[in-house]
Formats: structure tokens, C-alpha cells, sequence
């Protein structure tokens, strides 16, 4: 984590207050949802290391709830293996669009292949891309690897005493904040046709589809991209 | 779930992680095969917005989180903050829910 802080800071100072505040934002749903993680984990009777080494070792949220409700629901650890990685298989179409970001000196894209996520991908790409957008990429893969951890660890301690997340309504932050993020990308005439028609693929395949499948399926709007990025709009 | 399950899934997902990343730098694409690549994010981005905003477990999310995220949309479309639209989106879904909204 030191590492990682004082990796950003040789980078750039690029850093801002307003990136500082949004990382605070998501970090803080982040351990919410990782604390539901750790006690989903703790009732399914999931041993401690065992949730703990999900959370620091594959690190991506949707993938570790899919495997313990596999295995909860008496899922094979094989069959949950394959179900996690399916849903992260997107990881590899974001690190294309990303390299860049990461930057290609090897320490940088050990580590930032680690904290490579929705989030750090939505933020970075928010921000342009690109090498400028390197600081806020490492310092949202940071903060979301410590809360997300912290949340797991508090979870698992907590157990049945967490209450329900969606009391708060933070799986609505999440769609939410990424939209957010995604808007200014949005704004180009051609990301627009790309992005209404993979949401609509992804919507009707998912009645269809295994997770994780959905998303990918999201891929067919690059039919909609057309020849030219058109007029901004 | 076993150790030798998580680091399969564990040493699996890195790898997906690392070869996007190493694969940029390796291969020169064109620029218009690096548009479809930068387009491709988008669409996996709001593919996975869409679903997260309107399903669960393959079928219907009820109404309070979309009712959230749509608030927040809006609120992000004024131009608000991210934090701001974050805290509109929960909020809505939280006051909706306590009231009986699904």
C-alpha cells in the first residue's frame, strides 16, 4: 500500500481534491458492500482464510459472491472456478483499452493489473485516459483494494450482525457512480449508439444467459459504432 | 470453496487482468481496430451498468434501485458531483425502500 502511495506521488501530482473526494465516496461503498461479502461468507460457512484470500487474491466482487452462492448452493469448487472467471473475462478487453494507462515499466503493470476493476477502469477513463489519467487509475485501485479488504475483514468478525446493505441503497450507488463516470465518454455520437445498443444486448440476454455472460454479450453493440466517431454532440 | 479453487480463480483472474495490459504494448494496432478497443470498454461498461441497475440473479431488481439510479442519472446530468449523484442514488433506493417500495 506504501508502495502504491508513493508510486502515485512520483508519478504525477495530478492528484486533486476532487479525486481525493471521490475515491473517499467509493471507498466508503465499498467497505459497505465488502462487510456484506464477509458476513454472506461467514453464514455460508466459508472459513476465514478461505474469504479472506478471496478478497486480497482474486479481488473482484462480483466473481466472489458468484463462487460462494455456487458453493453454498452445493456448486462444485470446479464449477465455481469457471462461473468466477466468465464474469471476469471483461478484464481482458479493459486492459487493452487501459494499457496505456497503466503504463508498460513492469512494477506498474504487476501491480496495476491487480487493481485492475470496474471502478479504476470507469476513473480513468473518465478522466481521458492515458498516461495523465495514471494517478487517479492507482490511487481508486488502492483505495478500493483497503476498503474492499477492511470490509471483508469486519464482515467476517461482524457476521450476522451487519445489516443488509441494500437498506442503504448502495447497490443503486454503484450503477449510479459508473454511469457517472461514463457520461462524458458518452457525449461522442458513436460511444452513444455503442453504449444504448450493448446495454440493450445485455438486458435481454440476461433471462437467456449465465452471469457474467450478459456483459460480454454487451460486445455485439460494436455492430452500432458505424465508420466515424461523428460530430460531438 | 477450497484454497486450491481460489488460487485457480485467483491466478486465472490476474492473468485475464495482465494480458490485456501486456497485450497493448506488444501488438501496434491500427487506429481503427484501437477505436473498437476503446469502444469496446464502453459498451462492457454500460452493459454492466444496465444489468446492475435493472437485474438480480437474472431476473427483475424491482423498482427502488432503478428508481435510485434514474435519480442519480439525472443528478448526473446536471453536471452534480460524483460523490453528490453516489449519495442522490443510495439515498432515493434507502428512502424508497424504507417506505415499501421493492
Amino acid at each position: 500500500m506504501l508502495f502504491i502511495l508513493a508510486y502515485v506521488r512520483s508519478t504525477d501530482r495530478t492528484i486533486g481534491r476532487r479525486d481525493l473526494r471521490d475515491a473517499a465516496a467509493l471507498g466508503a461503498a465499498i467497505v459497505v458492500i465488502g462487510m456484506s461479502f464477509g458476513a454472506l461468507a461467514a453464514a455460508a460457512a466459508v472459513p476465514v482464510p478461505i474469504a479472506m484470500a478471496l478478497s486480497l487474491l482474486v479481488f473482484a466482487g462480483g466473481s466472489q459472491f458468484l463462487v460462494v452462492a455456487v458453493v453454498a448452493a452445493g456448486g462444485s469448487p470446479f464449477a465455481a472456478v469457471l462461473a468466477g472467471l466468465l464474469l471476469n473475462a471483461r478484464h481482458l478487453p479493459f486492459g487493452l483499452a487501459i494499457g496505456d494507462v497503466v503504463g508498460s515499466s513492469w512494477p506498474a503493470r504487476l501491480i496495476g493489473a491487480h487493481l485492475l476493476i470496474d471502478e479504476s477502469v470507469a476513473f480513468a477513463t473518465a478522466r481521458g485516459g492515458g498516461p495523465a489519467a495514471r494517478p487517479v487509475y492507482f490511487l481508486v485501485g488502492a483505495t478500493a483494494f483497503v476498503c474492499w479488504n477492511t470490509g471483508t475483514a469486519i464482515g467476517l468478525l461482524a457476521g450476522a450482525a451487519v445489516p443488509d446493505p441494500s437498506a442503504f441503497g448502495v447497490d443503486a450507488a454503484f450503477p449510479a457512480g459508473l454511469l457517472t463516470l461514463l457520461l462524458p465518454t458518452l457525449r461522442r455520437p458513436d460511444a452513444r449508439r455503442v453504449g444504448v445498443a450493448a446495454g440493450g444486448v445485455a438486458l435481454l440476454a440476461t433471462p437467456l444467459l449465465p452471469a457474467g455472460l450478459p456483459v460480454l454479450a454487451g460486445l455485439a453493440g460494436l455492430f452500432a459504432a458505424g465508420r466515424g466517431a461523428g460530430r460531438e454532440s | 470453496m477450497t484454497l486450491p479453487a481460489v488460487l485457480c480463480l485467483a491466478a486465472g483472474t490476474y492473468l485475464l487482468r495482465l494480458a490485456g495490459l501486456v497485450l497493448r504494448e506488444r501488438v501496434a494496432l491500427p487506429e481503427r481496430v484501437q477505436r473498437y478497443v476503446d469502444l469496446g470498454a464502453t459498451a462492457l461498461l454500460v452493459a454492466l451498468v444496465a444489468t446492475a441497475a435493472l437485474t438480480e440473479d437474472g431476473g427483475s431488481a424491482g423498482w427502488a434501485r432503478p428508481a435510485g439510479v434514474a435519480v442519480g442519472a439525472v443528478t448526473a446530468w446536471r453536471r452534480a458531483p460524483f460523490v453528490v449523484v453516489v449519495v442522490v442514488a443510495a439515498g432515493t433506493t434507502a428512502g424508497l425502500r424504507a417506505v415499501g417500495v421493492p
